[in-house]
């Protein structure tokens, strides 16, 4: 079956980050979880469409890269805000108060775990064991680490943003 | 071989082996999922753990010992294991708990249910008690198409099928999805599943996820169902298959297992397209028309005195016989003309190459293989042919060739083949060589090493270039003849496969040139050649057999200037086989026309008299399939309606015109012997299976299972009183359930089960050992066996094969010359029939390369017209298609009028309406929620 | 962390490593005898001869098995008939519950790790590197790309390294996130751009692993290791540890500690010390209990502090040293929470291949749930007692995942029965309230005993 689906391209600069990862992969289905994290990085989620670009781009079936794709977590599927917020529910994480800390994320955003906010500025999202368990409890707003996240500081590190904004 | 310990007992068992294997083979029932005998081992579902000890004092001492997977390990002399322990069947009961946590409690309304593994193993295992209270997940289903329906919330995540369908058949659009347990098979998005064998889906899942949409929609349990032994007449390639029936009608047809052919699969066509025989097109009653042309309802002994009355006397005969009928019903008929009389049913072209195919197989050096030979082969070269389509279980069988490369690459580190991801993993994407040269893309291109488009002349030309080299009488630059002979050379089992597919004589040629040079070469491996060709219908082989090469074929018979008062026409329907003109010419000089036929053809819609005959499911018969095997399909269901097995109308016509001939012939088992006497070449075929007079431990095969429910009320509606179950004297088999499916030849096993075992799976109590032989034999007698005798190399052979290569292909303006686009939807007359098909049949095209087309100025999805008025045809564009030459859809209405080979002038179609887009598929995905 | 002025020598995997934790560049690092194992080896030993030194070294994996890396090693053919490539592939992927101590080194001295990846590379003949490094180090991802780009310059990484004629290519591969992946095998398939099913074994990936290819796998603070030991000698490097084993050793601690963190100890250091290094537990708050080595550990008690941390120490009392950071349970925690956190996140990363785990697990954390949350019933410790020794034995399940489950579910239900039963009886628990203010625990189950058992499936 020969599909005539036209398919939106990648960007140049996906794809030229793409081929560079090709370049120095025995054969180009090698790259699927880089060129996820690439298109993902520029698009902030893999949709349908970009999905089948990247499939197509690598010599790959739609399904084949779903599959990696869904396997991974920090793969997106589905859009997310603009900040992804990965809250550690791991077990020092939890010791040190991560319950409450969800509590008042959630508060605060009016989102639970999994949601994004109605201004799309935020998805929480909880993550594994961050490996910072000494300065636990932790979270990365966006790529950044926030250590010994307590109540005060939570509200600064969305104040901040917020104002940044 | 080594000895093992299994409960204190000990066995020998195969070297090499994986325990779970040999205690299969042993008769011990050990429970499984994810291990196929067909797949091997890839240790996910854990349910064949069994306890291993380190040694006998480990043993002695009641040790624990360790749980260890019995398809991942390999037997070893003295190795001492529990399959009964307590801690192995605690074990095994709490992965079944496990695998049942999700699992939804619908078996009284699943489709499996019945045959259903994961039935069989919860009961084995003996697990009863729920103990887990979470929610269950679920899963949403996905419409997959007309043939396979999808419930995953049966899912057991045993990965059986992503392997099946991606590893194993080569798809690509199913996949595993997501991780831990919310992992799901199914596609990135609806639609119809692509690959050709995704029918086996049904069989590989060992419970109700994919199970055949037909059968889901009108419903019968396995123990409801009587079968019988067949064997699939939609190519040539001749699986064998287990037919289903319930009240009369086909329900499913699941595969029959012969290690030698199709071993544990069959493809879409085979599958699903059999149901052709509940075809509305099917005709009950014989019909005589009357002088308005109308046809009208007459009984069947009027029926047969009209048949009689126009052979009697010196009524001028003649008769067409056909590819798709039994050699028994073919023979009678040219009893009955009279052998200058009788058409064996080809046109011209497939006569000459079903004799070609037949000549070069007889006198080739090389091994004309079976499947299983087939895949073993290390180095494949196929000229012409679009296997998937054309012969399509031997593409699935390519496609476990190519990986003989990583089973020589895993034997290195001493993997055994059944380790599976191990092996993949090692080989990655190296494969054994196979070659393609063919008019166009074809769907084994994805695993060929080279691709060659080239017109016919040009793949026979290329053919004879590798001979060429081969035989070391050309110049090692001549490439790519060269890399192919040098990769055939090197080979071990080196297999070169062609066919009629694009009507040239000199491909066929060609091949049987290299599968001798080849085993004619000078190297330890010479003599292990292989040959296959391919014909294009169930019994094509076996007509060539039956009638020589002077038979007329049907254009031979329309030019003979006579008058024909009598024509008889058997199972054929001339109007797909010649063009209109030429049928039309033949009839105008016949006086009366009777046809023979299951389905209303446009053949049979001109007749006079029409008799409706019983389809493969509801008689028997032998045919010859493509490696020369005499197959006997018998019987599912009686007779529906007043439908006779054609040669039974036939038998019945001749003992009544007194042919001398019929004097000794009482039933079918005389019409084969008699057959067989007559025919040298198809002496073999009474060997294809047991006579009438077989009998089981003195009682006749049941082809209804001891469970079969229902008898006594499933006629209630028609009257209370039960019959007596028709007694079939013509085979070993009875339509009851009562007698012995056990031990009895190979090719009268009606189905499988085994107390315990309900699914298909019960299949190993029927082998001598996992993937052996059944224990009966294997079904069918090799007529063309040359597997022992191909050590007298030098047979003076030859005369068959031209030497000389024709002429290169020149594209001529004006002219393209006409190449095959085989479908397995739709290129098949009987196939195409199957409602089940319906939906993915597609119309008739011309694919032509861009070139091409921008000098006839049309786009994909215009229209062409194709010499004078010969078709009209919507444009494909493809530039894999050499340019002057033009593929059209072999055997699909439109095209019927074109002759592969020809050269015909293309025209821009004026008047010509583009289809309309195909829409997005459509989704009945709502519709079971 | 603590940086106590060493002899650099006794602290060889963090003497570069600053108080601030600013990254060592290649100036500060090559300022610091940086690459001199580099120079001093390449083309002027042969790749035997350093094998044979990391065999005597007596080093063991870091990442959690201790497995001998000398001995691992010596399973990749060197006398290659297939020739191809080889590969080494540094472990970064650091998502075991309670573990930072990779992050330490990747963060503070990138270089470090390079320079022991290129001796690595050269005593296997290896001549394609990775570091698989998990997706939220992002930092570390980045300052390694910068110390490659580096070492391409100065010629420590490319062909001919240093006119040894030695080639070896390293590349930064960022995980897409899934604990999983940290599973040698199934790095492998994560690197081959598959989903990360672990592999059976045989065939090890020493033989067939990296597309098809020899593959050595190490954890970060082994490679770090190995320059150390080719540069200053087996005997150097058996002398670092207190007992039996050899090297030091990053010890961490977390959870309810004064001062949590990581240090570079000799191995073999009473777990007294390194509770001391941690200045001991939080005002109001007593040791319970602690997971030596990351959360697919056993527990050990108050009772173990003055044993030894290495790895057959720890093993004999019935636990594993694991990757050296423990995380503490203190008397405010409730053990049913603990141990149910660390289930819930087992069964959450399980990869789904196997039955065990997949569906094992998951089941394990409704039980514990339903225990936590008053719903339980002593049936359901009978359930659990049933589970561990389904998937808890290495070799029911397919990889080493959902054993390491149990571990911590196992000895919790050693060590700490009375937390169990206290919510069996009371279908509620002051310390779970004390995690969950806003009380999800709802006690009107309580008293479902026996309702829901038996029902056939
Ligand atoms: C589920 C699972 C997760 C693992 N995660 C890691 C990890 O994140 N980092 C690591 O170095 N080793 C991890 N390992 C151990 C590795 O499989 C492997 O043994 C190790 O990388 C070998 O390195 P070593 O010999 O240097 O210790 C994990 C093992 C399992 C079973
Ligand atoms: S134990 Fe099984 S399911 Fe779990 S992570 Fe390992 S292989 Fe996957
Ligand atoms: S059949 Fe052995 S683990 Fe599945």
């Amino acid at each position: 079956m020969m599909s005539s689906q036209i398919i939106p391209s990648l960007s140049a600069a996906e794809l030229a980050d793409i081929d560079a990862e090709i370049s120095h992969a025995p054969y180009k289905a090698a790259v699927a979880i880089d060129a996820l994290k690439i298109v993902q990085s520029y698009r902030g989620w893999v949709s349908d469409e970009s999905l089948k670009a990247i499939a197509q781009h690598l010599e790959m079936s739609p399904a084949e890269l779903d599959g990696i794709a869904t396997f991974y977590n920090l793969i997106f599927r589905q859009p997310v805000g603009e900040q992804v917020i990965l809250l550690c529910n791991s077990v020092t994480c939890w010791i040190k108060g991560y319950e409450q800390i969800r509590e008042q994320i959630s508060q605060h955003l009016g989102v639970g775990l999994g949601e994004t906010t109605t201004d799309k500025a935020y998805t929480f999202l909880p993550v594994t064991c961050l490996g910072a368990c000494d300065k636990a409890p932790v979270m990365m707003v966006g790529d950044e680490l926030h250590e010994h996240i307590d109540r005060n500081d939570l509200t600064q590190i969305f104040r901040s943003r917020e104002q940044a904004q | 071989m080594p000895v093992i310990t299994i409960d204190n007992q000990e066995y020998s068992v195969k070297e090499g082996d994986n325990l779970l294997q040999a205690c299969l083979g042993l008769g011990l029932d050990l429970p499984y999922f994810c291990w196929h005998p067909d797949m091997g081992s890839i240790g996910a579902c854990r349910q064949c753990a069994v306890v291993q000890y380190q040694n006998t004092e480990d043993y002695r001492a009641g040790s624990r010992g360790r749980i260890v997977m019995g398809c991942m390990t390999q037997v070893t002399d003295g190795a001492i294991f529990s399959l009964n322990g307590d801690k192995a069947s605690e074990f095994r009961k709490t992965i079944v708990e496990s695998l049942m946590l999700n699992h939804p409690h619908d078996c009284p309304v699943c489709a499996e249910g019945g045959e259903c593994h994961l039935q069989d193993m919860t009961v084995m295992t003996g697990h009863r008690d729920r103990h887990y209270r979470g929610k269950k997940n679920t899963h949403r289903n996905q419409y997959l198409g007309p043939l396979i329906h999808h419930e995953m919330n049966r899912c057991i995540t045993c990965y059986r099928c992503t392997r099946y369908y991606n590893n194993y058949a080569g798809g690509k659009d199913l996949a595993a999805m997501a991780a831990h347990d919310h992992v799901y098979f199914g596609r990135h998005q609806e639609g119809v599943l692509e690959s050709e064998f995704a029918g086996n889906l049904v069989e590989v899942c060992p419970t109700g996820v994919f199970t055949d949409k037909s059968l889901v929609n009108d419903y019968s349990r396995k123990w409801d169902l009587q079968s019988a032994p067949s064997v699939c007449t939609h190519c040539a390639v001749g699986c064998n298959t287990l037919p289903g029936e319930r009240y009369g009608k086909l329900k499913r047809v699941h595969n029959r297992y012969n290690d030698e052919v199709n071993g544990y699969f069959l493809c879409d066509r085979g599958r699903f397209g059999a149901k052709f025989v509940n075809s509305d097109k099917r005709i009950n009653n014989p019909g005589l028309r009357d002088e308005h042309g109308r046809y009208n309802i007459i009984d069947p002994h009027q029926a047969l005195h009209q048949l009689v009355e126009a052979c009697q006397g010196d009524n001028n005969i003649a008769a067409i016989g056909s590819p798709r009928a039994s050699v028994e019903a073919n023979f009678l008929l040219k009893t009955l003309a009279g052998e200058q009389h009788y058409s064996p049913g080809f046109n011209a072209q497939e006569q000459s190459l079903a004799q070609l195919a037949l000549s070069l197989q007889q006198h080739s050096a090389a091994t004309i293989p079976s499947i299983k030979d087939i895949e073993c082969a290390d180095a494949i070269f196929i000229l012409g042919e679009d296997l998937t389509h054309s012969a399509p279980r031997i593409a699935l069988a390519l496609r476990q060739s190519v990986r003989n490369k990583a089973y020589a690459l895993a034997a290195e580190l001493k993997l055994q083949p059944w380790q599976d991801a191990a092996v993949r993993n090692l080989a990655q994407d190296q494969r054994s060589p196979l070659f393609v040269a063919a008019v166009t893309d074809t769907r084994l291109d994805d695993i060929a090493e080279q691709c060659h488009h080239l017109a016919p002349d040009d793949i026979a030309r290329l053919g004879y270039a590798v001979a060429e080299q081969i035989s070391g009488k050309a110049n090692a630059s001549d490439e790519p003849a060269n890399t192919i002979a040098q990769a055939l050379l090197s080979a071990q089992r080196p297999l070169i496969i062609a066919g009629s597919s694009c009507g040239n004589a000199a491909i066929m040629q060609a091949a049987a040139a290299i599968a001798d040079a080849l085993a004619l070469r000078k190297n330890e491996n010479a003599g292990n050649s292989m040959l296959c060709l391919t014909l294009p219908e169930a019994n094509s082989l076996g007509q060539a057999m039956l009638s020589p090469n002077e038979a007329p074929s049907i254009e031979a018979l329309a030019e003979r200037a006579y008058k024909i008062d009598t024509l008889i026409v058997l199972e054929n329907d001339l109007f797909r086989r010649a063009p209109a003109a030429v049928v039309d010419k033949l009839l105008q000089s016949v006086t009366t026309l009777i046809v023979l036929d299951s389905l209303e053809t446009p053949t049979l819609a001109t007749s006079q008299l029409a008799l409706p005959a019983a389809s493969v499911a509801e008689s028997e018969g032998t045919i010859v399939s493509l490696e020369g095997r005499a197959q006997r399909y018998f019987p599912v269901s009686e007779c529906q309606g007043e439908r006779r097995a054609s040669w039974a109308w036939l038998l019945a016509c001749l003992k009544e015109l007194g042919h001398p001939e019929a004097a000794n012939i009482h039933r079918f088992d005389d019409i084969t012997l008699a057959c067989s006497a007559a025919q040298p070449m198809l002496k073999g075929i009474t060997l294809a299976a047991p006579d009438h007079f077989y009998r089981n431990a003195g009682v006749k095969i049941p082809r209804q299972p001891q469970r079969y429910s229902g008898r006594t009320a499933m006629r209630a509606n028609v009257s209370v009183h039960e019959p007596k179950q028709t007694e079939d004297d013509e085979t070993a088999l009875a339509y009851t359930m009562e007698g012995l499916n056990r031990h009895q030849p190979g090719s009268l096993l009606p189905f499988v089960w085994s107390p315990g075992w309900n699914s298909n799976q019960s299949l190993h109590k029927f082998q001598t050992e996992t993937g052996g032989p059944l224990k009966g034999g294997t079904a069918g007698k090799r007529l063309l066996d040359n597997r022992q005798n191909n050590n007298n190399q030098q047979k003076n052979s030859q005369q068959a094969v031209a030497t000389t290569a024709p002429a290169a292909f020149q594209a001529s303006a004006g002219q393209w010359l006409l190449v095959p686009r085989q479908r397995i939807f739709g290129s098949d007359e009987l196939s195409s029939y199957s409602d089940n098909l319906a939906e993915l049949l597609s119309d008739a095209s011309i694919e032509i390369n861009s070139a091409d087309a921008s000098l006839l100025q049309v786009k994909n999805g215009d229209g062409l017209s194709l010499g004078e008025n010969l078709a009209c045809l919507r444009v494909v564009i493809n530039n894999t298609i050499p340019q002057g030459c033009a593929a059209y859809s072999v055997g699909i209405a439109g095209t019927f009028n074109l002759t592969l080979g020809q050269r015909v002038s293309l025209q821009k179609a004026s008047d010509w309406q583009r289809p309309k887009q195909a829409d997005v598929i459509a989704s009945d995905g709502g519709a079971h929620v | 962390m603590s940086t106590q002025l060493n002899d650099p020598l006794t602290r060889p995997l963090t003497k570069n490593i600053r108080e601030d934790r600013r990254p060592t560049d290649m100036a500060a690092y090559e300022a610091n005898d940086g690459y001199q194992s580099l120079h001093s080896t390449l083309g002027k030993r042969s790749p035997a001869d350093c094998l044979q030194i990391i065999k005597d070294s007596n080093l063991r994996g870091r990442g959690g098995a201790g497995f001998p890396t000398g001995m691992k090693w010596s399973f990749v053919p060197m006398e290659d008939a297939t020739p191809g490539h080889k590969y080494l592939v540094c472990n970064a992927d650091e998502m075991e519950p309670g573990t930072f101590k990779d992050r330490w080194l990747l963060e503070c001295d990138p270089h470090q790790l390079i320079e022991g990846m290129i001796i690595s590379a050269y005593t296997l003949q290896a001549d394609i590197g990775y570091i698989f490094i998990r997706s939220e180090y992002l930092l570390a991802a980045q300052l390694l790309r910068e110390a490659i780009a580096d070492c391409h310059a100065k010629g420590y990484l490319g062909d001919n390294i240093l006119g040894s004629g030695f080639n070896f290519e390293l590349h930064v591969h960022a995980s897409a996130g899934r604990y999983i992946c940290g599973e040698e095998t199934a790095l492998i398939n994560s690197l081959e751009g598959k989903r990360a099913n672990p592999r059976a074994k045989p065939p090890f990936p020493q033989v067939s692993g990296l597309w098809g290819r020899p593959t050595i796998v190490n954890n970060v603070e082994t490679l770090c290791n190995i320059h150390h030991i080719v540069q200053h000698g087996a005997q150097w490097f058996q002398n670092l540890g207190i007992g039996s084993d050899a090297g030091t050793k990053l010890y961490g601690i977390s959870g309810r500690v004064n001062k949590p963190g990581c240090w570079e100890l000799p191995i073999g250091t009473p777990i007294r010390d390194i509770f001391a290094l941690a200045g001991g537990m939080e005002q109001g708050y007593e040791l319970r209990g602690f997971l030596p080595g990351g959360g697919s550990t056993d527990f050990l008690t108050p009772e173990h502090l003055d044993l030894a941390m290495d790895y057959d120490t720890i093993g004999k009392a019935g636990s594993r040293m694991g990757t050296g950071t423990m995380i503490v349970l203190d008397d405010k925690t409730c053990a049913v929470g603990f141990v149910k956190n660390l289930v819930e996140f087992f069964a959450q990363e399980s990869c789904g291949f196997c039955t065990p785990c997949r569906d094992g697990l998951p089941w394990s954390a409704q039980v514990l749930d339903d225990i936590q949350q008053g719903r339980g019933t002593s049936e359901d410790m009978n359930t659990l007692a049933r589970q561990i020794g389904f998937i808890g034995a290495i070799g029911n399940t397919h990889c080493a995942l959902a054993p390491g489950a149990m571990e911590p579910l196992a000895s919790g239900i050693q060590y700490f029965r009375e937390d169990f039963e206290r919510h069996l009886n009371n279908g509620h628990c002051p310390l779970c309230h004390e995690h969950n203010p806003k009380g999800k625990h709802d006690s009107q189950h309580k008293g479902q005993q026996g309702v829901s058992q038996g029902v056939a499936s």
